[in-house]
């Protein structure tokens, strides 16, 4: 690399295998912090470091330093939790953390608001769940995520395995972790070698995603690296392999951008570990470690060509990927309400707004999922969209599972409007360094508006998908919502409008930096519009695009829609 | 006459060169000439380091001993006072600190006039520890030919009242001396005991050394530093210029960051000095106390030749917040209660009551037919408070800068205040505080800047460490600085914690331990952290630290001392007696400093 490397590189390569002086900085009694270094660091191991933004003003006139805590984020692969960790982590949330549990758009936890001193508790306890935080953020390849529903068939639970084994395998190998959180014995000498990551890393986050057709849930062409399963009669044949796809831009910066994943062929269940292997690796070579901001895997297949990638791919595997075998995607939500699995086990998927398990007067989610979690003998999985499942419950327990529900609020999806049951907020304010405006904590009172605009247009029903961002950096996977508010600066709001509901299509922007009440004023003529003039069955972002309202033009950036 | 003492009759410092050159200077000179070259010299060294005691000037026969021993600086400025009369009198007169006393000087002392403050439970201020201990020992002279009087300083809602100047006054008679006048005792008003009394010692010292009535004047020996414009009794409105609270919001107190411009004052201070505040009481407590008394407050009121409407005087001129004895008792006799009359005179329950309640809720639980005359002639007037200064004016320049922690609680179902705390509190920018310099000598930074520091400071105890480090850190003195600090939760109470974390990044302070007593499961006070240090601490002050403790008297300052004589007993390899001797020294050297209220 000829040009200066980014200082997080310099950071990474004198980490000593991520170690830096994360322990040193705990100790510190003189700061609820640690230094940015070691906060760069930190993210490799599960958490990062905040302040609580509503304060920071306050707190500096009072001559305090920023109210720090961490966030700190669990990695489950396919968001699969036991009813005992589950127990556990509640405990964690109500002794360590603000009294919350905050299910993740990646399938996991996160706990906010745990103090410097409590944080070494908090992991070892996550790691004696068995359990882990390692590699929960941090430029490495994150929670591999798994479409939710163990509804169809017996290909789901293998599908399942892949994205476990994936994820444990692609985890990084230093003894850091443990070190630093579970009393490991100190390093001596050299610091163990990582096979993959080598010192550095990768240039950037990678997140890996495996989809099984026809449920989009995890946003397939999201990820940078995207699995698409495909089964034929019940049986697992192997995957589609899609590259190159992340939601995150810069404002006001056009060699930024969100991008679909390019499907680059087909893989058989035996080829899938060496070619995951293998795309992180030439990403790790190829990838952009000069600008951070360019350093994901979109930018290098753009800039290098995603012949170029495959050619690479394929000399360092030694076999050509098959040609991709056809799919189908319906949509990308969830599916609320029991549904009977193939076993004849049942499935319950309940509706957690924004994610947040709390107590808040009559919604007594936090409580209601702990009763849950000892009454219930199945499992738990965290859905990409937020949302909860209560995962393999025979037919006779039904009864019991609906009565806790009942008894905690947690039946909103029953009651809910059609785009409430949809939407997707990031955590943005009061803790996430990065947010520009609010996100989680504005969705419910910018739900009831575009519900009521929605009513007073008789599509009180309509299934639209709304998302809503507090930054650009879209977590909440925005760019890929029929209607999505990505923030700008404190109630101001990018509008972006024309997605599909399953996740194949990127919205555009239609207002830029604007408030509610012209984000408002923008929707009332196009429901109006969809009200009197949308086909059989179709849906609001096809609307907008089939009337010209958002540019029709196919984006380079996004993949032909490959159908069956 | 008075006569310059015979050279043999002090040990002399000088070298014998000097002592030759000085006699020959001096040989011929009339008595006139010879005390105004005392004076002169006394001056010049004022300006100096002081040596830790100063040769008496006249025989001990033919002057008189102003002696005291001070911690918030009352009896240092009564003593003052009298000193200035005594040498306005043309009477020969030496003010002497407690601590710079020679304790051998005693035996020919001929009329000594003593004030002295009793601290808290009854305890001595520390400059006088030393020398009060010396009075009641075995050790101490018969003092057959001694005069003397003893002006005791004390609180009176404290049941220890003016313990130590009773306990002097005593000891001195049964020591052979003869009193010049009884004990008098003072209150926290003092000055309605302290005047009197000072003009009756200018009295009995006239009348002791049949001085002449109208005579030249007689500097004193050690000058007494000459008086700012502005001064306790004459104090300067100073412009608030910030009123920043800096405990969080979640915090159970709060604690105020007050800075005040002095310019144009003529005031100045150092490191270790206090500000007097002259409070008003809160407008809603006076509200409620003539309400509670059905007081017309626009009813002028006479009271020693003033009149003011009855709200005036409870708002700027009386004591509202503070029960003393003297108030309870006579609210026993205005309420003719007798469960409270009954309660006052049983020392316990008196002290529990001074301790827990303010004078309005005696008013509230006895109802009384109060006049208004006769209330504000029955309370005691109202008295600065002091602050610890939290500034270097080297740093600061002419503003000075205050940590209030605000006193404000429920008790009895009702909302109590602090008379300054509430004020400071209410006050704006650009509001005018009253205020004025307390010196404070005992609590001084080492005058040899290579000297490393050691500070306790918790809660609001830190204030004057913030000025020590600024003043330390400006001046760029060589010692280290260290640093004990504590308070109840790290992220809410943690005073000043971004100026900290700043001046370890600048080298300006070395070390900081903290204590943090409600964020673990035991409580962690800041004496723990002194014994977790016990060595590191130990090799400092055995290599010359000073020691410096600030904050609360009655458990704090306690712990902290039964730490440094562990830690010293333990890492000094002493026994505990000598440990606690080791201290006792320290403490005498002033190397051991204490500012704790």
């Amino acid at each position: 690399m000829s040009a200066a490397q980014s200082d997080f590189e310099r950071i990474k390569a004198a980490s000593r295998q991520l170690r830096g002086s994360i322990a040193e900085g705990l100790r510190d009694p003189v700061t609820g912090g640690i230094s940015d270094d070691d906060g760069k660091l930190l993210k490799f191991h599960g958490s990062y470091q905040q302040d609580d933004r509503d304060l920071r003003e306050e707190r500096r006139r009072q001559k305090l330093e920023p109210a720090y805590s961490f966030m700190l984020r669990a990695r489950l692969p396919g968001g699969v939790v036991t009813p005992a960790q589950w127990l556990e982590y509640d405990r964690l949330a109500r002794e360590y953390a603000n009294g919350t549990l905050r299910i993740t758009t990646r399938q996991t936890f996160q706990w906010h608001g745990i103090i410097k001193r409590r944080l070494k508790p908090t992991i070892a306890a996550i790691h004696a769940s068995l359990a882990s935080t390692i590699a929960a953020c941090g430029d490495v390849v994150r929670n591999v995520v798994s479409t939710a529903n163990p509804v169809e068939t017996q290909a789901h639970g293998e599908a399942y395995a892949w994205a476990a084994r994936l994820s444990d395998e692609l985890a990084p190998r230093t003894r850091a972790y443990h070190e630093i959180w579970l009393d490991g014995e100190p390093l001596v000498g050299e610091p163990e070698v990582e096979p993959l990551y080598g010192t550095t890393y990768l240039p950037r986050k990678f997140k890996i995603g495996l989809a099984i057709p026809p449920l989009n849930d995890v946003d397939v062409f999201s990820q940078d690296l995207g699995l698409i399963a495909i089964a034929e009669d019940g049986v697992l044949r192997g995957f589609n392999i899609a590259v190159g796809g992340s939601m995150g831009a810069t404002h006001g910066d056009p060699s930024t951008y969100p991008r679909l994943a390019s499907v680059l062929g087909f893989v058989t269940p035996e080829q899938l570990f060496a070619t995951a292997e293998a795309v992180v690796a030439v990403q790790r070579d190829w990838g952009n470690r000069v600008e951070r901001k360019h350093a994901r895997l979109k930018y290098t297949l753009d800039h290098r060509g995603v012949d170029n990638f495959k050619a690479e791919l394929e000399k360092r595997l030694g076999f050509a990927l098959e040609t991709a075998r056809p799919y189908r995607f319906e949509h990308n939500g969830d599916r609320y309400g029991w549904i009977e699995g193939h076993d004849g086990r049942w499935h319950l998927t309940l509706h957690i707004e924004s994610g947040r398990l709390a107590d808040r007067g009559e919604q007594r989610w936090l409580s209601g999922l702990r009763e849950l979690a000892l009454a219930h003998q199945g499992d738990f999985r965290l859905t990409c969209n937020q949302n909860v499942i209560v995962a393999n419950v025979p037919a006779q327990e039904r009864g019991r599972i609906d009565a806790i529900v009942e008894a905690h609020g947690l039946d909103s999806y029953r009651r809910n409007g059609a785009i409430r049951s949809h939407a997707v907020a990031c955590v943005a304010l009061p803790t996430c360094g990065l947010a520009m405006a609010e996100a989680e904590r504005y969705l419910p009172a910018l739900t009831d508006k575009v519900e009521a605009l929605l009513a007073k247009h008789g599509l009180a029903d309509a299934p639209i998908l709304l998302r809503i961002s507090g930054c650009p950096n879209g977590c909440s996977r925005p760019y890929l919502g029929e209607i999505a508010l990505v923030g700008r600066g404190p109630g101001r709001y990018d509008l972006r409008l024309g997605a599909d509901f399953s996740g194949q299509r990127l919205n555009r922007v239609y207002r830029e930096n604007v408030d509610e009440a012209a984000i408002l004023a923008a929707l009332d003529p196009l429901f109006a519009g969809y009200a009197q003039e949308r086909q059989p069955g179709e849906g609001f972002g096809d609307f907008l695009q089939r009337s010209g309202t958002v540019d029709a033009a196919p984006d380079r950036r996004i993949p032909l829609e490959v159908t069956a | 006459m008075n006569a310059v003492v015979s050279h043999e009759s002090l040990a002399s410092p000088l070298a014998a060169d000097k002592a030759a050159q000085l006699h020959r200077l001096l040989e011929g000179l009339a008595p006139h000439e010879l005390y105004w070259v005392a004076a002169r010299s006394a001056a010049l060294a004022a300006r100096g380091p002081q040596p830790a005691q100063l040769p008496a000037a006249a025989a001990a026969t033919e002057r008189v001993t102003v002696l005291y021993g001070s911690q918030t600086g009352n009896a240092k400025r009564v003593a003052e006072q009298l000193a200035k009369k005594l040498e306005a009198a043309g009477l020969p007169a030496r003010l002497v600190r407690a601590d710079a006393y020679v304790q051998r000087e005693l035996a020919q002392e001929r009329q000594l006039f003593l004030v002295i403050s009793t601290q808290g439970e009854g305890e001595p201020p520390d400059d006088a520890r030393g020398l009060i201990d010396f009075i009641a020992s075995r050790r101490a002279p018969r003092l057959p030919s001694l005069r003397y009087a003893v002006l005791g300083l004390g609180d009176s809602s404290y049941p220890q009242f003016c313990a130590i100047g009773r306990q002097l006054d005593a000891r001195l008679a049964e020591l052979g001396a003869t009193r010049l006048d009884a004990l008098a005792e003072a209150d926290v008003d003092l000055d309605e005991v302290a005047t009197p009394w000072t003009a009756a010692a200018l009295e009995r010292a006239r009348e002791v050394l049949k001085a002449p009535a109208a005579t030249v004047r007689t500097p004193l020996l050690q000058a007494v530093p000459s008086h700012a414009v502005h001064d306790r009794e004459n104090p300067f409105a100073a412009t608030v210029l910030a009123n920043q609270r800096i405990v969080s919001r979640d915090s159970e107190r709060e604690v105020l960051h007050v800075e005040l411009s002095l310019e144009g004052s003529g005031l100045s201070y150092r490191p270790g000095d206090a500000l007097g505040v002259w409070p008003r009481n809160p407008p809603a407590l006076v509200q409620q106390w003539l309400e509670l008394l059905r007081l017309d407050g626009e009813a002028e009121v006479s009271h020693n030749g003033r009149t003011l409407p009855l709200a005036r005087w409870l708002t700027e001129e009386r004591e509202l917040t503070r029960l003393a004895r003297g108030f309870a008792l006579a609210h026993a006799r205005v309420s003719n209660d007798a469960g409270l009359t009954q309660a006052l005179e049983d020392p316990v329950a008196l002290s529990a009551l001074l301790d827990s309640h303010q004078p309005i809720d005696l008013l509230r639980r006895y109802p009384a037919p109060w006049d208004a005359a006769a209330l504000v002639a029955a309370l005691r007037p109202l008295t600065p408070r002091l602050y610890s200064i939290a500034s270097s004016s080297a740093v600061v320049g002419d503003e000075v800068h205050l940590t209030v922690s605000t006193v404000d609680y429920e008790a009895f179902g009702e909302r109590h205040w602090g008379a300054a705390s509430a004020f400071l509190a209410a006050s704006a920018e650009d509001g005018r505080i009253p205020v004025f310099i307390e010196a404070n000598e005992r609590f001084r930074l080492p005058a040899d800047a290579a000297r490393d520091v050691i500070m306790i400071g918790p809660g609001t105890g830190v204030a004057p460490f913030r000025g020590f480090v600024q003043e330390r850190h400006e001046t760029g003195a060589g010692g280290r600085n260290w640093l004990f600090f504590g308070n109840r939760h790290f992220a809410e109470d943690f005073l000043y914690q971004v100026e900290w974390q700043e001046a370890l990044k600048q080298g300006a302070l070395h070390r900081l331990d903290l204590a943090f007593s409600r964020d673990g499961a035991g409580k962690v006070y800041v004496q723990h952290r002194l014994r977790e240090h016990g060595k590191e601490l130990y090799a400092w002050l055995s290599g010359g630290a000073h020691l410096y403790v600030c904050g609360d008297a009655t458990h704090m300052a306690k712990d902290v001392h039964a730490a440094l004589i562990d830690i010293a007993a333990e890492h000094g390899g002493l026994s505990r007696e000598d440990a606690a001797a080791w201290l006792a020294e320290l403490l005498q050297q002033g190397r051991y400093a204490r500012d704790v209220y």
